[in-house]
């Protein structure tokens, strides 16, 4: 009962987002997210003096702030697939296996084949998109648990992977294929560009069209949606096709980025990255409210923290510590509840003095 | 349905008997415990293995544990019940290996060990274990740069996964002999996982922080494949790998040897994936009645650097 009040809520405050644009309660849900990017990139400077610092090198902006946006760009893909799966109450945990096999894909295409470069990519993308709709069609007309039906294909699908490159790592030589993750056009780096543009895609698709609401309505109830004439599972398995295209694009990114395809690592648990920046993006697992700028931000705050971690010469052995407490640090700051008790234990304290 | 049946018998008769004979034939029936086929240099170590086996006439029984120690120890009871003349076991994981050892001594089935090691309070358990000493490994890397650095050189390292043995001992090694020349020193130190991608990330980050890598004098990894994505970062910071920072790694992929070959990359160690034929000798000369075999044989690989990388590719390749 609970759950479907905040439900509503949320979609309330969809409609006052959509309707009008900067209204208090919304701009108060990206202050604490950028809020903790910005300190994040404070800390940076104060570690490293040069940390903002840009060139121009080699017909691109080259510097840490540049890296950060670029090393960032195939979980940024992930999150935004993943924004639309959560948002649909959905989850799915097999985007990091499937980059890994339309990675395998192209890698071998550009081996084995004298194919143009477009279909190559094709092939990659159909790879993820097909993956999707797998996982579309255990979730949405087979019923079965979304955690345990992207479970399949992460396990799974990096033995396919594997399979395809045949337990080796496959490296090629394809200056026009490693474009895509090395190259760069007006002076950013081409991942950049793909990021952009994918944003700039979903968000028009989602908030321009009626697909972000019935989105949003699966995820707060879908058997409710349903009797109001949505096709809930037309938009699952829509979710987790878009899901897998991402993915790919992700995938063909990282291959490009090292001109091989790696089928153990590449995107190896990049997955719990995405789902990790949809939560600090502030989405709710359960389905329902979403932001894919909140999202990508996100994704934003763990590769800043990726890289302090690196630049502040830290042994290596406190990463994973270190990334858990600053998670769990921007978390509570977005959480009202933990913010309330904060404000009011700051001030209890001046009174008690006076007494 | 009878006659059916009866030539299912007859089938599976002949069948057993035709194995029966050609274990018969052939002199030794070895089985062979591998982890999996986790990485590049995992596969080519299983296919060395089975080539050695067939060049030798072994019948080799070949058992992928899937990174699994349970895996691992069914095979090995599975070799004890078939009676195999000896086992080679690649350990996932150290511990744990005492029982199935022990059924394996009763039995009267020497035990090879190969790869990485097993922690045992008995050693009469195994008859050898043939390695690489990870440890030596740094060494030889450190003592290659110092030479070539005159002692004097600000390096970046790129460690393996935290944790991982190859990753602490070959520090270890590199340290030692580093301590021995005050002039040189680690400025920066992460870990990059033993992957190409994170080795290419972090090694980005270095860049960065030492004034575009103009202090860097080199870079240490710990494998080849760090080492790779790390020349990619230092050419797109528009340095030369290879001679404005000198690379130099562990592993000898065919790859890095290429890099080598291209002036990218300067030095390696080869962690020798041909572990079968030095195997396939012990358990030869301890079934022909050799009882004096040590306990640990070291197969250290040697140092290459530019000088011999392009026809070491070329036999790499190849074959």
């Amino acid at each position: 009962m609970k759950q479907t009040q905040s439900c509503a809520d949320s979609l309330q405050q969809a409609r006052l987002a959509r309707y009008s644009p900067g209204s208090i309660k919304t701009s108060a849900r990206y202050l604490w997210p950028l809020a903790a990017l910005m300190l994040l990139l404070a800390v940076n400077l104060v570690l490293d003096a040069s940390f903002f610092q840009l060139s121009f090198q080699d017909g691109r902006l080259y510097g840490s702030l540049i890296d950060i946006l670029n090393r960032s760009a195939p979980v940024a893909l992930l999150a935004i697939g993943m924004s639309l799966v959560i948002a649909t109450g959905g989850i799915d945990l097999s985007v990091g296996a499937v980059m890994a096999i339309a990675g395998a894909v192209c890698a071998n295409l550009l081996l084995q084949t004298e194919l143009p470069l477009v279909l190559v990519i094709a092939a990659g993308l159909a790879t993820g998109i097909a993956a999707g709709l797998i996982n579309g069609i255990l979730v949405s007309y087979l019923k079965i648990q979304p955690i345990v039906a992207t479970l399949l294909l992460m396990v799974a699908g990096r033995g396919v992977a594997q399979l395809i490159n045949q337990g080796q790592i496959v490296t090629f030589q394809r200056p026009d294929f490693a474009w895509l993750g090395t190259g760069s056009w007006l002076g950013l780096p081409l991942p950049i560009w793909l990021v952009i543009g994918m944003f700039a895609l979903s968000q028009l698709l989602l908030r321009r069209t009626a697909l972000g609401l019935f989105i949003e309505a699966v995820g707060c109830n879908a058997t409710a949606s349903r009797y109001l004439g949505i096709n809930d599972k037309a938009i699952k398995l829509f979710v987790y096709a878009f899901a897998g295209f991402c993915a790919a694009l992700a995938g063909m990114i990282s291959a490009a980025d090292i001109q091989g395809s790696d089928a153990n690592n590449a995107g190896l648990w990049l997955e719990l990255d995405a789902i990790l920046a949809v939560v600090i993006g502030g989405a709710v697992l359960s389905g329902g409210r979403f932001s894919l700028l909140l999202s990508v931000i996100g994704v934003l705050i763990i590769q800043s923290l990726s890289t302090t971690i690196i630049v502040s010469g830290l042994p290596a052995k406190f990463n994973l510590l270190i990334k858990a407490l600053v998670v769990l640090l921007v978390l509570l700051l977005q959480s009202d509840k933990f913010r309330r008790q904060l404000s009011s234990w700051l001030r209890l304290r001046p009174q008690g003095a006076e007494l | 349905m009878k006659i059916k049946r009866l030539l299912g018998a007859t089938a599976v008769l002949v069948l057993s008997s035709s194995l029966a004979l050609s274990s018969l034939a052939s002199a030794t029936t070895i089985g062979f415990s591998q982890v999996g086929s986790e990485s590049g240099w995992r596969s080519s170590f299983s296919e060395s293995v089975k080539q050695e086996a067939a060049a030798r006439k072994i019948d080799l029984k070949f058992a992928d544990a899937q990174q699994k120690q349970e895996n691992q120890i069914r095979a090995v009871r599975g070799f004890i019940a078939q009676r195999v003349d000896a086992i080679i076991i690649a350990p996932v994981v150290e511990t744990g290996w005492a029982p199935v050892l022990r059924e394996a001594k009763r039995a009267r089935i020497p035990v090879v060990i190969v790869d990485r090691n097993v922690q045992l309070n008995d050693d009469s358990l195994f008859l050898t274990r043939i390695a690489s000493d990870f440890t030596e490994e740094g060494r030889k890397v450190a003592r290659w740069l110092m030479q070539k650095t005159d002692g004097n050189c600000a390096i970046v390292e790129l460690q393996g996964t935290v944790g991982a043995t190859a990753a602490i001992d070959r520090a270890k090694g590199f340290n030692e002999v580093l301590a021995e020349y005050p002039a040189s020193k680690i400025i920066r130190s992460q870990t990059a996982e033993f992957t190409r991608s994170k080795g290419k990330e972090v090694m980005e980050s270095f860049l960065k922080a030492e004034q575009g890598g103009r202090n860097i004098c080199a870079l240490w990894a710990h494998n080849d494949e760090m080492a790779l994505g790390a020349i990619q970062a230092i050419k797109e910071a528009g340095l030369k790998p290879g001679q404005d920072i000198l690379v130099v790694a562990v592993d000898g992929v065919p790859d890095y040897f290429k890099a080598m070959a291209d002036g990218e990359a300067n030095a390696t160690v080869e962690l020798d994936p041909h572990l079968g034929g030095p195997a396939f000798d012990v358990i030869a000369a301890y079934l022909s009645g050799d009882k004096s075999i040590p306990k640990y044989i070291n197969n250290t690989g040697e140092l290459f650097s530019q000088d011999t990388a392009a026809a070491e590719y070329q036999k790499r390749t190849n074959k």
